[in-house]
């Protein structure tokens, strides 16, 4: 099935610019630290622990309280309501008391008029504490037992008889890293007192609802005492949407105790100290596979370190199992997921959310596979592809409809010269002795829906003024996606109206309530359905009220280009609207949406959780220094599947933008802990996120021309998070330049991120002895 | 001075075509706290505040000679005295100066060309990059040079963007100059940097800037013009920072909490902005930024050119000056190793009570410290200039290269830096100086490892016996970069490098990834599936 995309009229499926965009170039753009300030606003800063694990057993803020401009601390003893976050674990203190569970968890806060003397105060704080043995990487805590959920294990078949067949066998271990967001906007809450005990509090967030949640539990109060407004956020990348909420809570609290308005804006080491980072995760893995290289057997193990509480571990490591197929079809398979808890920041929500390291243990095995063999590593991918009539049923019991995976991946190779580029490298290889280059296509299948099948809602209002001009406003969250934009452009596209007729208003708890994460991706299929069908319910009304007056059937009304067109007659919008109003018709709708057809058994894994995959895929070339093990990306090929696009333009800065930091995540991202437990690296410069010199010289987007089979908002696909999972072709690439540049055929053993250091340790180089 | 010179000189700079005068600021604020907490312009952003992301990157121009120059700079570590006498934008400027004709246009070209490339995504790295945008436009675009992919890169160093990738940046870069032109109207903002233009001198016993109330000590931030006045200051207050860049000192405000309560300010002195070129020896005074530094050094020897764009970024190197890495002194400062093995040598002056004059002495850079971030120089001495011999040698016989290796090509601190300089003769090494940096408490000349070249032939044997000892030299550290293993492993490689380099087009490809092209070829216009 292959769905002709039309050419694009009306508001969607153009490259229009983000509805922000000039307000961004010209400064104008507001975030919460922008805000101008309340008379009698005080700062909070940050109290943190010095251990990893110990036992605090006191406070000496003498010190701290004795500096000018300090009115005092906010501990424990000052929450007025819950004192562990509502979360469903129940594992997180708001602030740390009795015992410190990693090094940067937040004790307090120090409060002044000015946040410099905040910060002051926060270090002046002498804290008493006995340490504790500490638990520092996800192998000691599985060692140890330590865990923040009970493992799954997702199986079909028999393993152990298929490996037992197998022709050939192989196995390995590898470590993937934990990633920073590294949001350029860091956490941010400004709470403001409102009357009779209600509160206003601004949160850079993708979660509103619960960071309202999460105020009235520490304040004891209703949800509907407390309003969470954001109008954008300065990134996110999964990184505000649950971590976003203590930072409110605390600002919120501290407010709440000196009776002010209270902003709490975390300096960018404290960021890094406190909040949580993607998952890092070790794994094992044994196969068996034949001659061609068809997996036969697989036994995957992946810990995942989840850091001091559970937070949103349980979903990303499900995620992670969801995703350790990406595109192949395994026969007899066993993946053990052991949540590890460990005494550093919580893990937490990353883009991919636990896909990308699913999918990075798979495709390393199809890596090592082709090598043993001495196979073209696209050629194994192939045979193992998913198949459309058989060998279509994920290990979780979902069938494969839409599977494009097969001729997506050979326009790609044929688009990018895969063939051709890999003759020319072996050439160059063999005659160049120390750069080394290496190419690798790589395959993404990855799962929309959030798995929590009763997020998969949204609400949204829609309202028409009388001068015809319409304010939309929706559950989710603009954080750069773009979203806002698409949302309005479905809007002006139901309504028949140019793009700047129609305005988003900031995300408000107090005008959509109970709104999901803006996250999994969903952000448009959910909020963009769920204002589209608001937007159709006052259409409707109109084209009955029109019908009325020419004697037509409503479904003969037609909506465009501002106009109101009916057989008999052609009115203008705001005519229309004006005419509606007098008429007493209503002019404003909610929308209301659920994702259908999912369903999903936590207990066995198995069900439908996605409504529907999104599909791409990466060829990347790269070059390594076989001196320094310095490595770069030259060349960058992709084919992404985005369904019908809304807004091509955002689209592909979702691919390219996800791409570059999933790079990053393989590559130059390391985050180090010392042997006791403390972040060492926790800021930019010695957290090294790609720059502009880090763009490939050629970086080719093109989107699959096909739209979303299932029935989605305008035929799209959600966009946020597969392009990211395309980088895993430079992790391929990367242990491609290392085979050559061993040439001895063994398996390519490589931890993640590929730093210099490690590839030369992968080259073989730092064991031999220098010169 | 004059006499009647009032006590609290204020703060004074043009902006949006009109005098801005700032009283009491503190010596120690920065220029980003002034911008957004006192001005209220929220159009600068802090994402770090330790000049690494670029978000608060403002543009601030100064008369220099008949023209202007323009500079993108990080608001958060430049102290905001240091603009005394500039012209500053923000991005909210841009539209809203009457002294830029957008040619009738609603945006500038910077703006312009990033709304059109669909260059921002959330927008909080947004202003940054409008601002080296702008930078860019009056240094390249006004001047009619094209913007290459290369200069873009270059231009857009020291700004993050976690969103875009930053590939519709880069192409907004390149796509202003195709825009309809912006212009400023110079000879108006010249003649407003006159206005502002501080007193010709500020002797140390007067001029202070204080934000304390009557009875408190007072606050100084001292900018005298000529040597003499910023030596006597140096002499009478020898606890007071000297600051030029101040892109370390601003990390101790921002990052450190500490208080500076008297600031030395080196760089209106005019004798230390100077660049000598003399025959035999190159001089950098000590208030050139670390760009004209390194630009006066690539005339010299032209092969450092990778070496000198991977020192920090752009905006560091703009405002950041080499005697400042120099006298800063940080084990993994990149300027050292080079220089020692180019034989630099310090010039430092102090004023001499006695004869009411500057005195000097000399000091070799290898010399100069005595441990981690420690140093011989004295409490009321200064470093005047870096000179850097530049001795007339046979063609071809002075092999000159610099190293570094870091996790990021750009703006990234050194896990190992090597910097050597040879002289070569008939096939020999006549002469060896090795600079080594990250290996121990201070950058170092590698001694033992030149005594293993000097007197030998250039040749592989030599070179891997150099390696085996260089690698047994020093002692580094493992931390968060790299490992001890990998540091001294790395170094024997570089040297290695060298020697390859050195072997020319017999051994094409040996100078690491620089240059590098993909090998994919472009694929032209395939028809539609």
């Amino acid at each position: 099935m292959n769905i002709p995309i039309p050419p694009a009229s009306g508001a969607c499926g153009q490259s229009l610019p983000h509805e922000s965009a000039r307000a961004h170039v010209t400064g104008q753009a507001r975030f919460i630290d922008d805000l101008p300030e309340l008379a009698g606003t005080l700062h909070a800063a940050p109290i943190l622990s010095p251990l990893a694990h110990g036992r605090l057993l006191g406070l000496d803020s003498a010190a701290a309280l004795a500096l000018p401009g300090v009115v005092g601390l906010v501990l424990a003893a000052d929450i007025p309501g819950a004192r562990l976050l509502p979360t469903s674990a129940r594992d997180e203190p708001v602030l740390a008391q009795d015992e410190l569970l990693y090094a940067g968890q937040v004790i307090g806060l120090a409060v002044a008029t000015d946040r410099e003397t905040a910060r002051r105060a926060a270090r002046l704080v002498q804290i008493q504490a006995e340490p504790l043995p500490a638990l520092l990487s996800a192998r000691a805590a599985h060692a140890a037992g330590h865990y923040v959920a009970p493992p799954v294990h997702l199986v079909r078949g028999d393993v152990a008889a298929a490996l037992a067949r197998a022709p050939h066998r192989l196995a390995g271990q590898f470590e993937s890293g934990a990633q920073e967001h590294f949001y350029l906007e860091g956490q941010v809450a400004y709470a403001q007192p409102q009357e009779q005990g209600q509160w206003l509090v601004h949160s850079s967030s993708q979660h509103p609802g619960e960071v309202q949640h999460c105020i009235a539990s520490a304040l004891g109060l209703g949800n509907h005492e407390v309003q969470v407004v954001c109008r954008r956020l300065g990134g996110g990348f999964g990184g505000k949407e649950t971590q976003a909420s203590q930072i409110a809570v605390w600002a919120t609290l501290a407010a709440h105790k000196f009776g002010r308005p209270v902003k709490l804006r975390l300096d960018r080491k404290d960021d890094f100290l406190i909040t949580g980072k993607r998952h890092a995760f070790s794994f094992d893995w044994q196969a068996g596979f034949d001659d061609q290289g068809r997996l036969l057997a697989l036994e995957l193990t992946e810990l995942a370190d989840c850091g001091f509480s559970a937070d949103l571990s349980v979903p990303v490591c499900d995620r992670a199992v969801f995703h350790s197929d990406n595109a192949y079809f395994l026969e007899h398979v066993a993946i053990h997921s052991w949540r590890c808890r460990t005494h550093k920041q919580s893990s937490t929500a990353f883009r991919g959310f636990g896909g990308p390291q699913g999918m990075l243990a798979i495709e390393t095995v199809m890596g090592e596979i082709a090598r043993r063999l001495g196979l073209d590593p696209l050629e194994v991918r192939r045979v193992n592809l998913y198949g459309t009539q058989e060998r279509n049923v994920t290990p979780y019991g979902m069938v494969l409809e839409d599977n494009i995976l097969a001729p997506l991946i050979d326009r790609l190779a044929h688009r990018a010269r895969y063939l051709e580029r890999r003759a020319a490298i072996a050439q160059w290889n063999a005659a160049n002795p120390v750069i080394k280059r290496g190419l690798a296509l790589t395959p993404v299948k990855f799962g929309i829906s959030f798995t929590a099948t009763s997020l998969n809602q949204a609400g949204a209002l829609v309202h028409v003024y009388t001068d015809g001009s319409v304010l939309l406003n929706h559950g989710g969250t603009e954080m750069g996606q773009g979203l806002h934009t698409k949302v309005a452009q479905i809007v002006a596209q139901a309504l028949g109206l140019p793009l700047p007729c129609v305005r988003v208003s900031a995300s408000d708890t107090a005008r959509v309530p109970n709104a999901s994460a803006t996250a999994a991706s969903s952000g448009t299929d959910l909020n963009g359905r769920a204002a589209q069908l608001a937007a159709f319910q006052i259409r409707e009304r109109l084209a009955r009220f029109v019908a009325e007056q020419d004697g037509c059937a409503a479904s003969e009304v037609r909506f465009e280009q501002a106009q109101v067109v009916s057989p008999q007659a052609r009115r203008n919008w705001q005519e229309v609207v004006a005419k509606a109003y007098s008429a007493r018709i209503q002019l404003w709708s909610d929308g209301y949406y659920r994702t259908p057809k999912i369903h999903y058994d936590p207990r066995t894994l198995s069900g439908r959780p996605f409504y529907y995959f999104a599909y791409g895929a990466a060829c990347s070339e790269v070059a390594l220094d076989t001196l320094t093990g310095e490595s770069r990306v030259l060349a960058v090929d992709i084919l992404h599947d985005v369904g019908r696009s809304i807004n091509p333009a955002l689209d592909i800065g979702q691919i390219e933008g996800g791409f570059v930091q999933g790079m990053g995540w393989l590559t130059s991202e390391e985050l180090v802990w010392d042997a006791q437990g403390r972040l060492l690296t926790h800021g930019p410069s010695s957290y090294k996120i790609p720059s502009a010199g880090d763009l490939p010289a050629e970086f080719r987007i093109e989107l699959w021309p096909e739209a979303n089979r299932e029935d989605n908002v305008f035929g799209s696909k959600a966009v946020g998070e597969p392009p990211f999972m395309l980088a895993i072709s430079v992790w391929e690439a990367l242990r491609d330049a290392v085979a050559q540049a061993r040439g001895d055929g063994q398996p390519v053993r490589l931890d993640a991120p590929a730093t210099p250091e490690r590839l030369l340790r992968a080259i073989g180089g730092l064991d031999a002895p220098a010169g | 001075m004059p006499s009647d010179q009032p006590p609290f000189s204020p703060l004074r700079f043009v902006q949006r075509g009109a005098i801005v005068a700032v009283e009491r600021v503190a010596p120690d604020r920065t220029l980003l706290a002034l911008l957004r907490e006192d001005l209220g312009q929220p159009a600068v952003k802090e994402g770090c505040n330790s000049g690494d992301c670029g978000a608060c990157s403002v543009v601030l121009a100064q008369a220099r000679g008949d023209g202007l120059r323009w500079r993108s700079v990080n608001s958060c570590l430049r102290l905001a005295h240091s603009i005394d006498g500039s012209a500053l934008w923000t991005a909210a400027d841009l539209a809203a100066d009457p002294l830029l004709d957008l040619g009738g246009a609603e945006l500038h070209p910077a703006q312009q060309a990033l709304l059109e490339q669909h260059g921002s995504q959330c927008g909080f790295c947004t202003p940054g990059f409008v601002m080296s945008l702008f930078a860019q436009y009056q240094n390249r675009v006004a001047a009619g040079q094209a913007v290459s992919r290369e200069a873009a890169q270059a231009d857009l160093s020291g700004n993050l963007c976690r969103c875009t990738g930053y590939r519709p940046i880069l192409d907004a870069a390149q796509s202003m100059a195709r825009l309809p032109p912006a212009r400023v109207d110079q000879a108006a903002l010249l003649a407003l940097l006159g206005q502002v233009a501080p007193a010709a001198k500020t002797p140390p016993s007067a001029g202070p800037a204080t934000d304390r109330p009557e009875g408190a000590q007072p606050r100084h931030y001292l900018a005298p013009t000529d040597l003499a006045g910023l030596l006597q200051a140096r002499a009478r207050w020898p606890e007071a920072r000297l600051v030029a860049g101040a892109t370390d000192l601003g990390l101790s405000i921002t990052q450190g909490l500490q208080s500076h309560e008297r600031l030395i300010d080196l760089m209106r002195v005019e004798e230390l902005a100077r660049i000598e070129h003399q025959p035999g020896w190159l001089g950098i005074g000590a208030a050139v930024t670390l760009e004209s530094a390194f630009a006066a050094l690539l005339r010299q020897w032209p092969q450092l050119i990778d070496f000198a764009q991977r020192f920090a970024g752009l905006p560091v190197r703009q405002s950041g000056t080499l005697a400042g890495n120099i006298a800063n002194g940080s084990p993994i400062g990149d300027s050292m190793p080079l220089l020692i093995a180019l034989g630099a040598q310090l010039r430092l002056l102090r004023w001499d009570q006695g004869s009411q004059a500057p005195a000097e002495r000399r000091l070799a850079l290898e010399d100069f410290y005595t441990g981690y971030r420690r140093h011989r120089l004295g409490a009321d001495e200064l470093i005047a200039a870096v000179e850097i011999p530049c001795p007339e040698r046979p063609a071809g016989s002075d092999w000159t290269r610099a190293y570094k290796v870091s996790k990021r090509v750009e703006d990234d601190i050194s896990t190992v830096c090597l910097a050597l300089s040879l002289q070569l003769e008939g096939g020999r090494v006549l002469a060896a100086a090795i600079g080594v940096g990250g290996v121990a408490a201070t950058p170092v000349r590698a001694r033992r490892t030149e005594t293993v070249l000097i007197g030998q032939p250039w040749s592989p044997a030599t070179v891997q016996q150099a390696m085996t000892t260089l690698a047994a030299e020093f002692e580094p550290l493992s931390d968060l970069r790299a490992s001890a293993g990998y540091r001294r492993l790395v170094l024997g490689r570089l040297l290695w490098r060298s020697w390859l380099e050195s072997q020319g087009s017999a051994l094409p490809h040996a100078s690491g990834l620089q240059a590098l092209e993909p090998i994919s070829p472009r694929t032209e216009t395939e028809s539609r599936l």
